[in-house]
């Protein structure tokens, strides 16, 4: 039996398609996907994203424990409420989940992890915390709606009071603050500015019908899944898991190995790996030819599409794929039995509403 | 709740068949088919002149979400297929039933829609689904 959100009720009355997510029942869209995907492009649309796991970490050694956690160094998050993009390793390098972490308080750390791997990572974040002295805390009484779009932020700080509203308007790229009863973050998973919002669950059904009224339009799962791949976002799972590395996940950008003496978990395979050379690496692609792009679609003899959609804002099929280094500049992907070319192109495809490639 | 019209025969898999006037098979997907497909951004047809067989497939329709096989109703030839379709596949979504048609079969038998559902029957089958 799927889980609901705190949200599901209202989901139900605006009449979405549900599925089965992570173990949760989402929406996958209220009518139109691809208006919905337009609405974040253009104005502002929202995604219950409750079923997310918060986890706050408490003790005086919560910075050194996430130093030896996590591939990236929070030692770079200096101003409270500051975030930062990682992966969570295992010894042989795999990526066990990618996550965001704010830094609150010295002795006060927040992560944000994946729905489907909640067991698997609250085992292993607390398996290892107990050595630093860190109490790990999921927070499953708060909900979680991700606000997005050019017009997302002053459109969200309307339903505030007004010294909140200006208080979350001042938040910087990256960052996130306590205000009132609400955790606002300005970040997301959709390459346009926005919120990600942490409300009370008792109080977020209510928090959702007000950014109703203020014109936020409810989006579903399957618009947020275009809106990423156009960001050229991963989905774990899908584009990385605990077979491949960072290196091989177009990751190696959220991996920290300076300083030297910082010891991680999957580090030591790592370095191991860089010295040897990857023989694969993750791409974007942008289909040349007729057709869709869809996870699972092979290429050659070694390669894969690892996520592929239809692209609202380009009207093209993009898509990421692992394929061999050596690969040229454009690749011949099976669809069906038939060889469709598709070129290989730098993500993002999509940021802050255009287009960052030629079609 | 989707449109089922009483003029048109059914298969399980949400595929129409009309017989029209001059003894050919217009074919195309149910309301309810592309309500749960969503937006559909590319059909594959067959090719004018292609040899079909009832219940293979022979179109593809993809959404945002996932590509679906389209099974042919009865067994012939393709005469005409919907080539508006590949620069307006959201046809499918706003007219089913007429503008969103995908191909036309000279079927290949005497009564070559006797084996499919009527409206009352495959609406009872959304039902029970």
């Amino acid at each position: 039996m799927a889980k609901h959100t705190t949200l599901h009720g209202k989901h139900e009355a605006a009449g979405a398609r549900l599925v089965e997510f992570g173990g949760w029942s989402m929406p996958i869209h209220y009518g139109s996907q691809i208006e919905e995907h337009h609405a974040v492009r253009q104005a502002a649309g929202m995604f219950d994203v409750s079923h997310m796991t918060v986890v706050d970490l408490d003790g005086d050694r919560c910075r050194d424990f996430l130093r030896y956690l996590l591939a990236n160094d929070v030692a770079k998050l200096q101003t409270p409420g500051k975030a930062l993009y990682t992966c969570m390793l295992d010894e042989r390098g795999g990526v066990l989940d990618d996550l965001i972490v704010y830094f609150l308080e010295e002795s006060f750390f927040r992560l944000v992890v994946n729905a489907a791997t909640r067991d698997k990572d609250l085992a292993w974040i607390e398996a290892r915390a107990a050595a630093f002295g860190v109490i790990v805390r999921e927070r499953d009484d708060l909900a979680m709606i991700a606000v997005q779009g050019p017009q997302a932020r002053e459109r969200a700080a309307s339903v505030m009071s007004a010294d909140d509203g200006a208080a979350a308007l001042a938040l910087k790229r990256f960052s996130g603050a306590q205000i009132a009863d609400l955790f606002v973050a300005r970040t997301g998973y959709t390459g346009e500015d926005g919120f990600e919002i942490m409300v009370p669950a008792r109080s977020a059904p209510e928090f959702w019908a007000s950014l109703v009224d203020a014109g936020v339009r409810p989006c579903g799962l399957g618009a947020r899944d275009t809106l990423r791949l156009e960001a050229g976002m991963n989905l774990y799972g899908q584009d990385m898991d605990e077979t491949t590395t960072p290196y091989e996940s177009a990751l190696g950008w959220t991996v920290a190995l300076d300083p030297a003496e910082r010891d991680f978990i999957g580090r030591d395979a790592l370095l191991r790996q860089k010295e040897a050379g990857v023989t694969h690496r993750l791409v974007g692609l942008l289909l040349e030819d007729r057709g869709v792009l869809r996870h699972g679609q092979t290429i050659g003899d070694s390669g894969v599409v690892t996520s592929g959609t239809f692209s609202p804002t380009l009207q093209r099929s993009i898509g990421f794929a692992r394929i061999p280094v050596d690969a040229g500049d454009t690749v011949a992907v099976d669809i069906r039995g038939r060889a469709a070319t598709a070129r290989v192109v730098k993500a993002p495809f999509v940021r802050d509403g255009k287009a960052q490639i030629k079609v | 709740m989707s449109e089922i019209p009483g003029d048109l025969k059914y298969m399980k898999s949400h595929e129409w068949a009309r017989l029209e006037d001059d003894g050919l098979v217009r074919v195309g997907i149910t309301d309810h088919a592309q309500s749960l497909l969503g937006d559909l951004v590319y059909v594959e047809l067959p090719e004018v002149g292609d040899d079909v067989e009832a219940e293979s497939a022979h179109a593809v329709v993809e959404s945002v979400k996932a590509a679906s096989d389209v099974y042919s109703p009865l067994g012939g030839e393709v005469v005409a297929v919907n080539e508006e379709l590949a620069d307006a596949p959201e046809r499918v979504n706003e007219s089913p039933y007429d503008d969103g048609w995908l191909f036309v079969v000279r079927p290949g038998e005497a009564d070559p829609l006797a084996a499919l559902l009527d409206a009352n029957a495959y609406g009872q089958l959304l039902e029970d689904e």
